[in-house]
């Protein structure tokens, strides 16, 4: 029993293959620029990935619960351009929470539509990335928003300030990583969650309601997006419309290297930050050798790739389908 | 036939997957020109044994031998290249193409420049057409003819090569009588042309009809083969599962209670109508019919699941209304579903987590899930239950059938259910396992549980009712006490042969 099958070597790279190409990356990155691992460039990768991860979170919800949320990058863009809009008009104190209720009223009727109604999340989601898209301009009226007194708020905090030495956004992100980590692990609803999404008729014979479970979902992405809007907007104090463009699929990733099965049923929060954290690293390697930022796109695809790849073969125990 | 050469000859194989002993050193052989049954229990390792002759599964120990070959299978396209073929229970055509294209699907006559030789197709084809005396020709679209017709066109397909031995795996499942003898037919053809013939089924009736010599398996291990005419059912059922089956009545007698349970001219659209029955604490109602007959219905109605056109439901006296699963858990009303695997557990949960599902919300230490108290629950339902896992982190989709059944029953008894209804109790449960859940139910029902078994299997439902409300077609034919029933009057009202006016 000594020797390893191929089998069991194709199970082993299936669970554990992200976190040794993983090192294999850190090894040489580190050894083409001596930067890559100095306390300075890991504390800005983590503050850099703090964004997308605050949102992977709620994504993490979706995707265990069996469903996808395609909508988060465009609704991040409505969050941020919300937030700055209402902040010269009615000022920082109540622009977040109206912020926060806008966006948690979009989360809810994509809850509504994949929870009630039924509908493929795919093709539920797939929409409200443009709806919300158009839905921004037509708020903003296709300009830019900027905060015209930079210096006279305390908006900056969230995405600018540092409490004990540490960047709040880090602090942000970490601390909804706690709290929605054991959310999932340790209440009566992640239990449900993982429940839904692993046999949701099963779920339902068990008398969990699974609509209800569907829309808490989207309602705690929406927020996470929100929270995520709100760094963003602090951290530029200005923005584009477009400034989560590209990010739901970047988020997606995250989740899908960190394990969770796309299928449902799996995945946590911990190895969701795990995944965030590599997704990170990787690109913040790339571009310490050297290499131009939009062969990152490229590369963070082949991860990707990678990712559902392994994700298959776990399911099936092996690397290879012997159906061709 | 002694001193030929097998035409397949398996050879001590051994196939492990973690935890489990699939196949546990397997050896038999069949000669030319032999039918050769394959029997044993669902779970037995029939399955796991014809993967490993097409080559999905690699045995860990022991060898294939086609002819006086040892072969490695590494696909089911090889091993037809080697003369072992597969006709399978499901079939697996094109409906939209026709019979030739489907014959020789990936492997068309072709002609220069890559264009299809249709005139030799047609004729390779109608040649094994007229071996098979069948009448279809090789033109005929696929979707346009019957099962059994498109069974042929799988057979045919196996013949397109020199088939040393073709393996049928539960050929008929679906055919009807008629079709079954055209099917016999083809088989005594192969055999007189001496293919060597494994057939798998579990139908004792044609087993006997048709096979020379029957090898059984028991939880993977083979237990032996005899010669079918040396042998009877009873024999061939000892093998299969090792000790004769205990199916006569259960001697409890004790006490019945107050009615829990009453429904009342119960309809649901055209799946049942006026349905009325009542269960007793410590009675099980036993419910019995054809496949279709609307019993799974009221069971789901009883649920929650589906709305009643028409009638009442009372509890301890008292009518309610369930509109979902939840309100008939609040009530004390259980289900037990007939498909333990797509409604009774989320598979890729541990055992605790699925046996506490019902009530997770209830087992709270502040915000949080009180972890102590679900195992302490699974540990009282493990040992009350007899449940063998490991622990309660074992993944439930790694547990064998009866256990997981177990993880269900237990899930509900936990909960302390006022009716307990059970779905096809034994569904896919090695026999083992069917007589322990028997005695469970029985032992429920003499601990004050009222129980409702609903089963499409006779001796399960003569066995552990008190008694039977015999279904036909949506309606209630006759309730039947446990005096009364007999076998034939069973079957005569689940048929619609009884006049309804006879309900006790």
């Amino acid at each position: 029993m000594a020797t390893l099958s191929k089998q069991d070597i194709g199970k082993i790279l299936a669970r554990q293959g992200i976190l040794i190409a993983f090192a294999f990356f850190i090894i040489g990155f580190t050894l083409a620029n001596g930067r890559f691992l100095s306390p300075d460039n890991v504390m800005g990768v983590i503050r850099s990935s703090a964004i997308l991860g605050v949102m992977a979170l709620g994504v993490t919800f979706v995707v265990i619960s069996g469903n996808l949320d395609l909508s988060v990058g465009s609704m991040m863009s409505f969050s941020t351009i919300v937030v700055l809009d209402l902040h010269d008009k009615i000022g920082p104190a109540l622009a977040i929470p109206a912020m926060f209720a806008m966006t948690l009223c979009l989360g809810a009727f994509i809850g509504f539509l994949v929870g009630y109604l039924k509908l493929n999340s795919l093709i539920v989601t797939l929409g409200m990335l443009s709806a919300i898209h158009g839905l921004t301009l037509t708020y903003s009226g296709g300009q830019n928003m900027d905060i015209a007194d930079k210096d006279g708020t305390w908006f900056d905090v969230f995405g600018q300030g540092t409490a004990l030495g540490i960047p709040v956004p880090i602090l942000i992100f970490l601390a909804l990583a706690a709290l929605l980590g054991i959310v999932l692990a340790k209440t009566p609803f992640g239990r449900k969650v993982y429940a839904v999404g692993g046999n949701g008729t099963a779920a339902t014979f068990s008398g969990i309601k699974r609509a209800r479970t569907v829309f808490l979902c989207y309602l705690m992405s929406a927020g996470c997006v929100a929270t995520a809007g709100l760094i963003q907007a602090s951290r530029s104090m200005g923005s584009q419309n477009t400034v989560g463009q590209g990010l739901e699929l970047e988020v997606l990733a995250a989740v899908i290297l960190g394990g969770a099965s796309l299928l449902g049923g799996s995945g946590t929060i911990f190895k969701t930050v795990i995944g965030v954290l590599i997704l990170g690293f990787i690109q913040n390697g790339l571009l310490l050798v050297g290499l131009q930022f939009y062969v990152q796109f490229v590369v963070t695809w082949i991860i990707i790739i990678l990712a559902v790849w392994l994700d298959i073969a776990a399911k099936r125990g092996k690397l290879w389908s012997n159906i061709a | 036939m002694t001193d030929q050469t097998p035409a397949l000859r398996l050879e001590g194989i051994v196939k492990a997957f973690p935890g489990v002993r699939a196949l546990d050193n397997v050896s038999f052989a069949v000669m030319p020109g032999e039918v050769h049954a394959l029997m044993g229990e669902n779970g037995a390792g029939k399955s796991t044994l014809m993967k490993v002759l097409g080559g999905i599964h690699q045995p860990n120990e022991g060898q294939i031998i086609v002819g006086e070959v040892p072969t490695v299978m590494t696909s089911p396209l090889q091993a037809k290249s080697k003369g072992i073929v597969f006709i399978h229970q499901e079939l697996s055509l094109a409906e939209e193409l026709s019979v030739a294209e489907n014959i020789y699907l990936g492997e068309l006559p072709l002609k220069s420049f890559g264009r299809v030789d249709w005139a030799k197709l047609y004729a390779q084809t109608n040649a094994i057409l007229e071996k098979l005396k069948v009448g279809f020709n090789a033109k005929t679209r696929v979707g346009d003819l019957s099962i059994a017709n498109q069974q042929m066109v799988e057979i045919a397909r196996a013949l397109t090569v020199e088939a040393k031995a073709v393996i049928f795996d539960e050929p008929t499942a679906s055919l009807t009588d008629a079709e079954k003898v055209v099917l016999f037919d083809v088989i005594a053809d192969l055999k007189s042309q001496g293919v060597g013939i494994i057939y798998i089924s579990h139908r004792m009736e044609e087993i006997f009809k048709i096979t020379d010599r029957i090898s059984v398996l028991r939880d993977g291990q083979y237990q032996g083969t005899v010669v079918t005419a040396e042998t009877d059912e009873e024999g061939v059922t000892q093998m299969m599962i090792g000790r004769k089956l205990d199916l006569s009545r259960a001697a409890v007698t004790h006490e019945l209670g107050d009615i829990a349970l009453e429904v009342r001219d119960l309809s649901c659209g055209k799946l049942f109508e006026n349905v009325s029955f009542q269960v007793r604490r410590g009675e099980v109602l036993g419910f019995y019919g054809l496949v279709g007959a609307g019993r799974t219905e009221i069971a789901e109605t009883l649920f929650g699941l589906r709305n009643p056109s028409g009638g009442t439901i009372h509890l301890d006296g008292n009518e309610i209304r369930i509109n979902s699963p939840a309100d008939a858990i609040a009530m004390g009303i259980s289900l037990v579903p007939e498909d333990r695997k797509g409604q009774g557990l989320v598979l890729g949960m541990n055992c605790r987590d699925n046996m506490t599902l019902p009530q997770v919300s209830d087992l709270t230490a502040g915000p949080f899930v009180a972890e102590g108290a679900e195992i302490a629950i699974f540990d009282q339902y493990r040992d009350k239950l007899d449940i063998r896992t490991p622990g309660w982190k074992q993944t439930v989709g790694n547990l064998s059938g009866g256990n997981q059944q177990k993880i269900v029953i237990g899930k509900w008894l936990s909960m302390h259910p006022n009716v307990l209804i059970v779905d096809e109790p034994t569904r896919g449960i090695d026999v083992g396992s069917k007589s322990e859940i028997h005695n469970l139910i029985r032992e429920l029902a003499a601990q004050g549980y009222a129980v409702i078994v609903i089963s499409s299997e006779m001796p399960e439902v003569l066995h552990v009712s008190d008694r039977i409300v015999a279904m036909y077609s949506g309606k209630v034919m006759r309730t039947f006490t446990s005096e009364e029933v007999t076998e034939d009057n069973l079957i005569q009202a689940i048929s619609g042969i009884t006049p309804a006016n006879k309900v006790a």
